[in-house]
């Protein structure tokens, strides 16, 4: 049960090609729904069956998520991927991009058909050169197909889709700073509400969606709502990409069923490197608390199973840390990313962001004083919830859970002003 | 001195508009500053900020956030090839501090600073998306994965000869 989804073309020649795509059923789907003219309640109802989430980190459900959209509301509106890969770990759209593009293609037309919308732009990070020239091509298969267009296959049905890029800047994978973005400006997440539903890219009803999301639509509608709930657990539909990076001896993507066990991933991944000991698993990208390895061990992976252990499925980035990791040093490179990428909008990001790097690089450093795990502990908190967007929690929840867990190695830095790991 | 939009440069920005409503020219500012940078040797003037700005009908002052917000443009000259290092989580893990030790012995230089030669500027990026191959980094449209200081090495030689 691997690669059955967005993978689906990978064990061929040429994955990203418009023939193998075709291989495998691609484009039938959308054939199929222009033909009978199937109604778009059905999609929406197959999705909430298939339990299918969102891919990006958020994991709302996507079959409610397109309800919101009003379908027959005047007007333009917009189907929007997001495919700004940036969440530290992750790096799965990144090879649905290169080796499945058309895919994705075919679930963006299927949502435009869905909601209503005639325009859908794909938000490529801007350092995707080779990506973007995948879909760009894949795109003008479609389009001489005429499976992309104006009145697709003499149906009246008209969906055009633009490839577009970024230009480095983490914040740009949340939504809304994403569709500022599309419209040229600096890339500032929006108060919400309004919801993009009602107020996205030029202030028209956008919904945007994951690049992993989109991509695992058709296969969904090819095999039923059904299938794809059965290749998970109940209310964590489907497979999902795991990105596994960090000491394992085979780093990569793997596409397996959701609810699968933590031990039998490491072990997809070729265990830790080294035959050394796991020490802790950042298991949802970044942002996401790290959890020591006792925990972890005994976890399956999917939304719920992590959300109640205390910590996040996330965007699936699976950074593994065997026991010769320092933690402080850990955690003051990710601190460092947040204070690189806040875009400086909300002042407790902004502030907090700095504050907490420079801390955690002077703990680092053998150069803390007294009292600093306290301050560190205090800012993390005051950043928590008081921002626009989720950066601000993505900064603080890292602090909060190495803190929590592995709080000896900080007070060791601080009182002996060396690190312990090397000190063992 | 006035600077003009080279032809080049005007046909690649007016196709990329077609992808936009038509009153909305400002959605193509990201990649017009991208192709003005390419074709500037890889920086950015504030002469080709301005040209940016008439062109697409916006304020100035929208293209230069722009130009200062996104950290692939750059305001300062670079070199012929500049280096992308990712030091994030991932690549950490992988080594990345042995990679920038390596790649700042070989050329002689800091982050944020260029050879004399002009050939190579080093930089330090966040995550590529690429932890799968860490330690990674990207020189020009490029991704190099899985380094080790002797493919650093040949990259190297192999773009600029150096040894």
């Amino acid at each position: 049960m691997a690669d059955e989804v967005c993978f689906r073309t990978l064990h061929l020649a040429s994955p990203w090609s418009l023939s193998a795509y075709e291989s495998v059923g691609g484009y039938q789907v959308w054939r199929k729904l222009l033909k009978e003219k199937i109604k778009p309640e059905a999609i929406i109802d197959e999705l909430k069956l298939s339990a299918l989430r969102g891919r990006g980190g958020a994991g709302f459900p996507t079959g409610l998520k397109w309800s919101f959209m009003p379908r027959n509301a005047k007007g333009q509106k917009y189907i929007v991927c997001n495919s700004d890969e940036g969440e530290p770990g992750t790096f799965k759209d990144r090879d649905i991009l290169r080796f499945n593009p058309h895919q994705l293609i075919e679930g963006m037309a299927i949502a435009g058909y869905v909601m209503g919308a005639t325009v859908g732009f794909n938000y490529i990070r801007g350092e995707f050169f080779e990506p973007f020239e995948r879909v760009e091509q894949a795109l003008q298969e479609a389009r001489t197909l005429g499976l992309i267009g104006k009145n697709i296959l003499g149906t009246q049905v008209d969906f055009e889709l633009h490839n577009v890029l970024g230009a480095g800047a983490y914040i740009c994978g949340e939504e809304t700073a994403l569709m500022d973005s599309i419209e040229g400006k600096k890339g500032l997440p929006r108060f919400k509400p309004p919801f993009p539903a009602n107020y996205g890219v030029y202030g028209r009803p956008t919904n945007i969606n994951n690049t992993e999301t989109f991509a695992s639509v058709p296969v969904i509608l090819q095999h039923g709502g059904k299938w794809f709930l059965e290749l998970g657990k109940p209310n964590n539909g489907g497979c999902k990409i795991f990105s596994i990076s960090g000491h394992v001896e085979k780093p990569g993507n793997y596409e397996v069923g959701l609810g699968i066990r933590f031990s039998e991933l490491l072990s997809m991944a070729g265990g830790v490197q080294k035959g050394r000991r796991l020490k802790a698993v950042i298991p949802g990208g970044s942002s996401a608390p790290v959890l020591p390895a006792e925990i972890m061990m005994n976890l399956t992976m999917d939304y719920d199973a992590l959300s109640k252990a205390g910590s996040m499925l996330g965007s699936g980035a699976v950074i593994v840390l065997d026991e010769t990791t320092c933690m402080v040093k850990m955690l003051a490179r990710i601190a460092h990313f947040y204070f690189e990428e806040s875009c400086g909008q909300c002042s407790p990001c902004r502030e907090g962001t700095g504050w907490m790097s420079r801390l955690l690089h002077r703990m680092e450093k053998g150069e803390s004083k007294m009292g600093d795990i306290e301050l560190l502990n205090s800012v993390a908190d005051g950043i928590m919830g008081r921002t626009i967007c989720a950066l601000g929690d993505a900064a603080a929840m890292p602090v909060q859970s190495f803190l929590k867990h592995f709080k000896n190695e900080f007070e060791y830095h601080v009182t002996h002003k060396r690190c312990l790991i090397k000190d063992l | 001195m006035t600077v003009v939009l080279s032809h080049q440069a005007k046909l690649a920005i007016d196709a990329w508009l077609t992808k936009y409503p038509e009153d909305q020219r400002q959605s193509a500012v990201l990649f017009a500053l991208k192709v003005v940078q390419e074709e500037n040797g890889g920086w950015l003037t504030e002469d080709l900020m301005d040209m940016v700005a008439a062109y697409l009908k916006m304020p100035r002052i929208a293209v230069y956030e722009v130009a200062t917000f996104y950290n692939m443009f750059e305001l300062e000259p670079v070199g012929k090839h500049k280096i992308c290092i990712c030091t994030n989580i991932s690549c950490m893990l992988k080594g990345s501090d042995e990679i920038v030790a390596h790649f700042k012995t070989k050329l002689g230089i800091d982050f944020g600073q260029t050879t004399e030669d002009g050939h190579f500027t080093l930089k330090e990026v966040e995550c590529l998306a690429a932890c799968g191959g860490a330690p990674a980094v990207q020189i020009g449209r490029t991704y190099y994965e899985n380094l080790t200081p002797e493919k650093i090495d040949a990259i190297l030689a192999e773009l600029e000869g150096v040894k």
